[in-house]
């Protein structure tokens, strides 16, 4: 027998109850990886915006449409080096639930100033040609099982009625954080199908340089200022930003809800782990008397609390990275969500940390229990 | 020759500000190889006494001098390590561990020693084989009867060959035939092993068996 075999022993004594610690800190685990990665997803997404990218958009807000007479304005802005523009469509396939963002592009403006979505050469080509066809993610391809050539159907939901597509080409980002469940279809089908209603949702203004952003977006807005459709203008890594805090501070909030069930999983454990010592207080007390030292007794005790949380913070952890690792309805909300290896070994040490806060009072209590007190309650 | 002296040890407990004298100016001697039985009624100091032998308790003056070494001038860290080479101890109630069998009980003495896997194995099942429970080593606490347990207290308190026994009501919880067992097993590892042994009882027919009897009566001995 060694010091881990009597740990083991004693963590085997009330088996339930082991268990449930365990499963209780798993679970703590679990949403520590989810909410962690969600943060790191959150982040990522902002990354993404492009410095040299300036998005243009209602001063109102993104729901209100801009001018189709703008782009040459824009165009004509000293040190922007091109203009596209875009607009949202919120279709549904088949159910609500199959959420994916759709983009009414110009294409022929768009792909050349986004080298993030790499095409093959003959798909952009028979994409270009045919007004109802669609660039499609890869992993949105996967996720339905659609093929190249199978024509698709999106309800519309502010332009109503069956919006049939042809997807022609598809598309792989250069980068997974980009993510690779969108949706492009051209802006002149959208312009027709609506009776030449709609107008551009955003602009996107390239830049010669990078360093003239905040320069630019004060003078475009000027450009605007008076007019019925006055304009907000921004990086696109401030307008990603924005989007994503749309919801509220998701970061912080999600932080705060990590450190809240942190803590209560903490006095859970540190509960259980002190009732546990309680009960062995003679135990303890017989160690005492055989020799075994306060530090020894101190280690044991820590090391039961540590491998409880060790393991539970193990188990917590694969399993999100087993289950949502790759889930694809996530990955289609927040591109690039992933349980990394940088969750897990965050993970595994704060379970440690756990271990050590709700393993230190007890340990503490059985190092500095009085032999005779103790031998005199359990006599 | 005397193993064990102890002098004018003095030992009160408080109860508030109030001091209830439990061993007043005790002297006993304790000689190599004895089979020595403290008696007393209840409260009247055994195990107090008991305890400060075994160094789990410090007297208030005196002192407690085993094998040479005066253990009261002892820092707790050093008490416990010279506990560990000195003292087997022997409980009323047992005290093995439940969760550990027969053979992890009686081992748990020698992982403080520097003794190898194997010669840990080979110490404990002699020990066992002295009690007679060698064929039980696999054996965990709930599935011994209270004789067997106390045969395995017995067997830790030996394992690692300590300098004194001390037992503390070892039949105390026991029927009349499995404390004859008990008190046949202390006898023989006095008398065919040498062993000093200190056993605190109220029980007149167990106190028979030891070569000495000591009375303790409100904190104060008489032979």
């Amino acid at each position: 027998m060694s010091y881990a075999r009597l740990v083991l022993a004693n963590l085997g004594r009330n088996k339930r109850r082991t268990v449930l610690t365990v499963l209780s800190v798993a679970v703590a685990f679990f949403l520590f990886a989810t909410l962690r990665s969600v943060v790191t997803a959150l982040d990522a997404v902002a990354e993404v915006g492009s410095e040299s990218r300036l998005v243009v958009t209602h001063a109102s807000g993104i729901t209100f449409l801009l001018p189709q007479s703008h782009a040459p304005r824009l165009a004509a802005v000293d040190g922007v080096d091109g203009v596209t523009w875009a607009n949202w469509f919120g279709g549904v396939y088949i159910d609500t639930r199959n959420f994916f963002a759709q983009f009414a592009i110009d294409a022929e403006s768009y792909l050349p100033m986004y080298p993030e979505i790499l095409v093959p050469e003959d798909q952009l080509q028979a994409f270009m040609a045919e007004r109802t066809a669609a660039l499609v993610g890869s992993g949105l391809m996967e996720r339905f099982g659609w093929q190249l050539g199978q024509t698709i159907t999106l309800q519309g939901t502010y332009l109503p009625g069956d919006w049939e597509f042809t997807i022609r080409a598809v598309y792989t980002p250069d980068d997974p954080s980009f993510g690779d469940e969108m949706f492009h279809f051209h802006y002149d089908y959208l312009y027709e199908r609506s009776n030449r209603q709609m107008s551009p949702g955003w602009f996107v203004l390239q830049l010669d340089d990078p360093d003239a952003a905040a320069r630019l977006s004060q003078e475009v807005d000027a450009l605007f200022e008076n007019s019925t459709a006055p304009t907000k203008t921004e990086t696109e890594r401030a307008f990603q930003t924005s989007f994503v805090t749309m919801w509220g501070n998701v970061g912080a909030l999600v932080q705060a809800i990590g450190t809240a069930v942190f803590f209560a999983i903490l006095f859970v454990a540190a509960n259980t782990m002190m009732m546990a010592a309680r009960e062995r207080i003679g135990e303890v007390a017989v160690m005492k008397t055989l020799g075994f030292q306060d530090r020894a007794l101190f280690g044991i005790v820590l090391a039961e609390a540590v491998g409880i949380c060790l393991v539970g913070g193990a188990v917590g952890l694969a399993l999100a990275r087993a289950t949502l690792g790759s889930a694809r309805l996530i990955q289609s909300i927040l591109p690039g969500f992933t349980i990394g290896i940088d969750t897990v070994t965050t993970g595994i040490g704060l379970a440690a940390l756990l271990g050590v806060l709700t393993g230190l009072i007890p340990a503490l209590q059985a190092s500095r229990l009085s032999v005779v007190e103790a031998l005199r309650r359990v006599a | 020759m005397a193993l064990v002296e102890i002098r004018e040890l003095t030992k009160g407990y408080y109860r508030d500000s109030q001091r209830i004298p439990v061993l007043e100016g005790v002297d006993l001697t304790v000689e190599r190889g004895q089979f020595l039985a403290l008696m007393g009624p209840s409260g009247s100091g055994k195990t107090t006494l008991l305890n400060v032998l075994a160094g789990l308790d410090s007297p208030e003056s005196g002192s407690v001098t085993v094998d040479g070494e005066d253990i009261t001038a002892m820092a707790s860290k050093k008490l416990a390590a010279w506990r560990a080479r000195h003292i087997g101890f022997v409980f009323q109630f047992y005290n093995l561990l439940p969760v550990l069998s027969a053979f992890q009980n009686v081992e748990l003495p020698l992982l403080l020693t520097n003794l190898s896997k194997k010669e840990r194995k080979e110490h404990v099942l002699t020990a066992l084989g002295v009690v007679g429970l060698a064929e039980r080593a696999d054996h965990f606490p709930g599935q011994l009867s209270g004789g067997e347990q106390q045969r395995v207290g017995i067997a830790r308190a030996v394992v690692s060959d300590p300098t004194i026994i001390l037992a503390d009501e070892p039949t105390g919880d026991l029927d009349a035939g499995s404390a004859e067992e008990i008190l046949t097993l202390l006898e023989r590892l006095n008398r065919e092993f040498g062993k000093t042994i200190v056993m605190v009882t109220h029980d007149a027919r167990a106190a028979e068996r030891a070569q000495v009897v000591v009375h303790l009566d409100k904190g104060v001995l008489t032979v």
